[in-house]
């Protein structure tokens, strides 16, 4: 839609419509120390030019790819985004992704959010997909809601302690103000969650643990769902990186009831941390439980395929207060941007990217471990890892920062006992001798 | 949607305000939906049950029942435990439909307190209602 600025005419129509004289007189409800006096401070406005300048001097000032070679993941993830994928979003059929409720209009979209399902269903290897949530880690909070409705009665979840700690930050921002309790599990010395105390825990409806976790640690699933299902709990094998399953056995396979988990690497930009795309997928059996929109494939009149808005009875616009989730809009176009991401990449290019990623990952680890790093857990890994890095290298980081290098992520601020120790991240867009020059400067 | 003269409503069974109907069985209570029930909802394509032994008071939710157009909530007419489902509702939910006070029974629960059954209405009481539903 265009944008159109209320002329002076306009604004005189408008008042005299609603009888009111002034602008003024129009806000004399709002009181009087809530307005501003003062005009806005603005700069004076730019030419083009300048503009354009002015915009390049400020994305300078920032640590971002190509021109820093950034090792952070810690649940967003550069990828290399192939140009049909960029290509075909621009197209404008695609630029309003709101919630097609008319089949008769909406066939284009409906299909492509099919597609979305079909690929994500099939990438994680459960039965059946939704049409997307905002991101990762309100996906996660959604499939504890979820949880809680199937178990009804019980009060409790747990929470590895090692599952990203923006998303634990999130689920207790949804369950802090409710009567539900959320239990972490702590990690042990090699990396991985605690699956031990599971087997106390009262009243538990769900466990969530996260594989690859945010130590980049691959989890065991199976056990952790064997722990929970001997309570009769629910497993949610939770995820940032989808593309490890490229490599890895995928979470469907391993007895979870919920996966659910952050879609950003398939084709969507990192833009500083948003938008994402949650990823929600379940066991058959608890699809009427699921939240979120559900497109299904049908036959019209004369036998023909369609695709329409499926088990819809579940959601608010019918159910009210009693449906599946408030998510009442979707991730539309991010999700169909993970659809074409996907089939631009196909099944085998997933696989050979995912073992790329790892490969190199595994490289950097085996020159660091060369030159005396340390690692600090010895699970295997997918494409992040920890290193404890000798004292003194926080002035070595700052250095590297004015070298353009972002050399991992911090984890003392999240766990204030790994002191030294940085999570780092390495996908296709490093080449060897990238990897090459970060070993030598850490080192020199 | 049927004219409420169009309707059947059993003597042998009592009805709740919300529409389901409780019927005394060898001390045991059956419960379903009235056929004005069924016949609002339209074609019911899931029944939701609630798990043997579970128990409720009476008025708390037990299942849904989802037809093509609305799901559901079910409430118990009477307090207690469940003691039977009808697992044919799993695969054929249109028994509700087509037999809703027979074939289409929900749940089977022993009565915690038999009175409360007294405290439902018998037909002519739920068609007065009824009529005061639709004209």
């Amino acid at each position: 839609m265009r944008y159109f600025p209320h002329t002076d005419e306009d604004i005189a129509a408008m008042l005299k419509l609603v009888g009111v004289g002034t602008l003024e007189d129009l806000f004399s409800t709002i009181p009087e120390d809530c307005r501003r006096k003062k005009a806005l401070s603005l700069p004076e406005a730019m030419t083009e030019w300048d503009l354009n300048r002015h915009m390049r001097a400020l994305s300078l000032d920032m640590a971002a790819y190509p021109e820093y070679k950034v090792y952070l993941g810690a649940g967003s993830y550069e990828h290399y985004i192939p140009a049909a994928v960029s290509y075909l979003l621009e197209r404008s059929e695609f630029s309003t992704a709101y919630t097609p409720y008319q089949p008769e209009i909406s066939q284009g979209t409906l299909q492509a959010m099919y597609e979305y399902q079909t690929l994500v269903a099939r990438l994680l290897g459960m039965d059946v997909a939704n049409a997307s949530m905002y991101d990762g880690a309100s996906a996660l909070a959604e499939a504890f809601k979820m949880s809680f409705n199937i178990k009804r009665k019980r009060k409790t979840l747990a929470i590895s302690g090692v599952v990203n700690p923006l998303y634990r930050s999130v689920v207790e921002t949804y369950f802090a103000p409710t009567e539900y309790r959320v239990v972490e599990l702590p990690y042990l010395q090699n990396g991985t969650t605690d699956l031990s105390g599971i087997a106390e825990i009262e009243e538990l409806a769900a466990v969530a643990v996260q594989s690859p976790n945010f130590f980049g640690c691959l989890e065991d699933l199976q056990s952790a769902g064997e722990a929970a299902h001997l309570k009769d709990a629910l497993l949610i094998a939770c995820f940032t990186e989808p593309l490890a399953y490229g490599l890895l056995r995928n979470p469907g396979s391993q007895g979870p009831d919920i996966a659910c988990g952050e879609g950003q690497s398939l084709g969507i930009p990192q833009s500083f941390g948003g938008p994402g795309l949650g990823m929600f997928a379940v066991k058959k059996d608890y699809v009427r439980k699921m939240p979120g929109r559900l497109v299904g494939r049908t036959k019209d009149l004369d036998g023909k395929d369609g695709f329409v808005l499926t088990l819809a009875t579940r959601e608010q616009h019918i159910r009210r207060e009693k449906a599946t989730s408030n998510i009442c809009s979707n991730q539309g176009l991010c999700a169909l941007t993970a659809a074409m991401y996907m089939a631009s990449v196909g099944g085998k290019g997933i696989r050979d990217l995912a073992g790329l990623n790892r490969d190199k990952a595994e490289y950097l680890k085996e020159r660091l471990r060369e030159a005396g790093v340390k690692m600090a857990f010895e699970t295997p890994t997918f494409n992040e890892f920890v290193v404890q890095f000798p004292k003194g290298l926080e002035a070595k980081y700052e250095e590297l920062l004015g070298k353009k290098i972002v050399a991992g992520l911090p984890l003392v601020p999240y766990y204030p006992e790994l002191a030294h120790h940085y999570l780092l991240c390495v996908t296709e867009t490093k080449t060897r001798d990238d990897l090459d020059a970060l070993v030598a400067e850490i080192t020199s | 949607m049927k004219e409420i003269t169009e309707l059947s409503f059993p003597e042998d069974v009592r009805y709740t305000k919300d529409h389901e109907w409780g019927k005394s069985v060898d001390g045991k209570v059956k419960v379903g939906i009235s056929d004005y029930a069924q016949d609002q909802l339209g074609e019911i394509v899931f029944v939701e049950l609630p798990e043997v032994g579970a128990a409720f008071e009476k008025g708390d939710e037990f299942g849904t029942l989802e037809s093509v157009k609305a799901v559901s909530e079910l409430y118990m007419p009477v307090g207690g435990e469940v003691v039977g489902v009808n697992s044919q509702l799993e695969d054929s939910p249109e028994l509700v439909n087509s037999d809703p006070y027979d074939g289409g029974w929900i749940i089977e629960v022993a009565a915690g307190d038999a009175s409360e059954m007294d405290g439902l209405m018998d037909k002519s009481t739920y068609v007065e209602e009824l009529k005061g539903i639709k004209p």
